[in-house]
């Protein structure tokens, strides 16, 4: 009965490659949900340059979703070799699973976060409820749009953003911080899952008069919806958000393609990499990319996770956590 | 042939009734079906023949229709044979339990496909209860064509056996009794007796179960894994490109999807025009 079972899924996996020995023809990269056009230009500038170097083919398979969802995927069994996430919760989360190596943030340089950005906003033409920063969201006439924090690694950032710009307003009073991103979130209409969907709500469905997203979010949809004149806004002040990356070992290992998958994610920090990251207004370390580029990013004021909620770790467990500070205030949705 | 005075004719304040009725209707239909199934095709064909076709055949988008169909060619089969087992067992014989199964053949159209995908991930994913198993075995079910072929052959398993049953009930056991008494095998019945009584019917639920299949969008959704160009189907397909700016190429995937519908509604007027006839051969 075993064998038959078995004989039966063999049937029913012929689409399925043979990895085995052999090196491998493609990876999967499971990425965060509006990382499409990014990876859409990195892949095959990888898999030029590997080519070149290796000989070898190599294709770049691409999976989009909210991070949460993807690391919940692997864990379940979705193939992906490498990871490259929006928030380092969810990476975190494969390393207790044994799935990433538990020192996973030295393996790569910058904390293994390869750019930088910011939750930024997005305003209709003309700004027309001038909104200008934080303190604006909480206005009656103010409808802001930005993803579950729930579920969207994006809107958690959006919502720590919100909620640091009320500590430094109030002196640090935790209740009144409280009681501002309670009055933000109640501004909220919709509160979809991912934030390509909260882009989808404010551009094409027409709701809201702020988007909430990453600057590099902001910029492309400016650049994709030219002629609806959508301005960016940079707050006065917002949070560091970083993209930790890594090799999913257990997969890659298996599948014999630690070297392709390093190698993929190494790209990321070489100065092609860092230049088409730029160019698709994400923030990077490169000094020369930077300086290329510097043009299009303007100054802003960054805190860092660490400094102001004392890390992830504790900032899941204090707001994000069933019970924690996101469920007292987070009562509309 | 006079009416008879009782069924008169409405009076003016029925008629006004019936108008607006019968206008509500059309409103309705215009505003919930036609204009929507309108716009997907003024949207794909938006920018010309040349795009339409450059978008149906970009590479990720056939793929997901070589998958869709890949899918159908083996969830139908299957599923017809299963059908036609069910439906064998619960109309031709009487065992203690035909309720029950009858029931559970339903289930599928009372869950939520979501709630299939998560069922289906609980057992065959890599920490469900087969998980170790095929770890140890090295078989990938969820987030590759496996996981995607099961649910699609859970959420429309019914469809075969909705058909047949109500039809093969109504027929009864009769014929097959008489060519059993003629000595006719079991697999003579079948093919020379029950089949061409219930084929209209059988053609119908392979229609419906067709069409369901490549339809499908939750219970997919859960267990794809949403790998382009590898685990998307059709339906994923469409709202992934509607979510990638690319409006133009989401609504010819949708309407090929749209075609497929609409050839289900033309197969379905055909085949119910057939369906009478045969229902009355039992009698």
């Amino acid at each position: 009965m075993k064998k038959l079972i078995a004989f039966g899924a063999a049937l029913l996996l012929s689409a399925a490659p043979a990895f085995a020995q052999d090196k491998p023809t493609e990876i999967l990269n499971a990425s965060y949900d509006v990382a499409r056009e990014l990876f859409q230009q990195i892949n095959p500038a990888f898999a030029e340059q590997w080519k070149a170097k290796t000989g070898q083919t190599i294709e770049i398979k691409q999976s989009h979703n909210g991070t949460s969802r993807q690391a919940r995927s692997i864990v379940e069994g979705l193939q992906a070799d490498v990871v490259t996430f929006n928030q380092a919760t969810d990476v975190q989360f494969l390393a207790e699973k044994g799935f990433v190596a538990a020192d996973w943030k030295s393996k790569f340089a910058n904390g293994a976060s390869p750019f930088y950005s910011f939750p930024a906003f997005l305003v209709r033409k003309g700004n027309p409820k001038n909104v200008k920063d934080w303190a604006d969201l909480a206005r009656a006439d103010v409808k802001a749009v930005f993803p579950n924090p729930k579920t969207s690694g994006n809107a958690r950032y959006t919502y720590l953003a919100a909620y640091a710009f009320a500590l430094e307003q109030n002196k640090g009073d935790e209740a009144k911080a409280k009681d501002f991103v309670k009055t933000v979130l109640g501004n909220v209409p919709v509160f979809d899952t991912g934030g390509r969907a909260a882009t989808t709500t404010f551009v094409e469905r027409n709701i809201g008069d702020v988007l909430i997203t990453f600057e590099s979010e902001v910029n492309g949809i400016r650049r994709e919806y030219g002629d609806k004149g959508f301005e960016i806004v940079i707050p006065s002040v917002s949070i560091l958000g970083e993209f930790p990356v890594a090799v999913v070992d257990r997969v890659a290992n298996r599948r014999n393609s630690q070297e392709v998958s390093r190698a993929y994610l190494d790209f990321l920090y070489s100065e092609a990499g860092q230049d088409i990251l730029a160019r698709n207004y994400n923030r990077v370390h490169n000094p020369a990319v930077a300086e290329k580029y510097k043009a299009q990013f303007p100054a802003v004021r960054l805190v860092k996770v660490e400094d102001v909620f004392g890390g992830w770790e504790k900032a899941t467990k204090t707001h994000f956590a069933e019970g924690g500070i996101l469920d007292q205030v987070f009562v509309n949705r | 042939m006079t009416m008879p005075a009782a069924v008169s004719r409405p009076g003016p304040s029925g008629r006004l009734a019936a108008r607006l009725l019968i206008g509500l209707a059309v409103v309705l239909t215009i505003g919930f079906i036609v204009v929507p199934v309108a716009v997907i095709f003024a949207q794909a064909f938006a920018r010309g023949f040349g795009p339409y076709l450059a978008s149906v055949t970009e590479r990720d988008t056939l793929r997901a229709i070589g998958l869709t169909v890949l899918v159908a060619i083996i969830a139908v089969p299957v599923n017809v044979l299963f059908g036609l087992a069910a439906a064998w067992a619960i109309t031709k014989f009487e065992f203690p339990g035909k309720k029950f199964l009858l029931t559970a053949i339903e289930l599928p159209f009372s869950i939520s496909p979501i709630v299939a995908g998560v069922a289906y991930i609980l057992v065959y994913g890599s920490n469900g209860l087969l998980g170790p198993f095929l770890e140890a075995n090295d078989l990938r079910i969820m987030f590759a064509l496996p996981g995607i072929v099961l649910v699609t052959m859970f959420v429309t398993s019914p469809f075969v056996v909705r058909e047949l049953v109500p039809l093969m009930q109504v027929q009864g056991s009769d014929q097959e009794e008489v060519a059993a008494t003629l000595g006719a095998s079991g697999l003579q019945i079948f093919w020379r007796v029950t089949l061409p009584n219930i084929r209209w019917a059988l053609f119908y639920g392979v229609v419906l179960c067709t069409a369901r299949a490549i339809g499908e969008f939750g219970a997919v959704s859960v267990v794809s894994g949403h790998v382009r160009g590898e685990t998307n189907t059709l339906p994923l397909q469409v709202e992934l490109l509607y979510h990638d700016y690319n409006a133009a190429g989401a609504f010819a995937a949708a309407s090929t999807l749209t075609l497929i519908a609409l050839a289900t509604l033309a197969l379905r007027a055909v085949i119910e025009q057939r369906l009478p006839r045969t229902g009355r051969v039992g009698h």
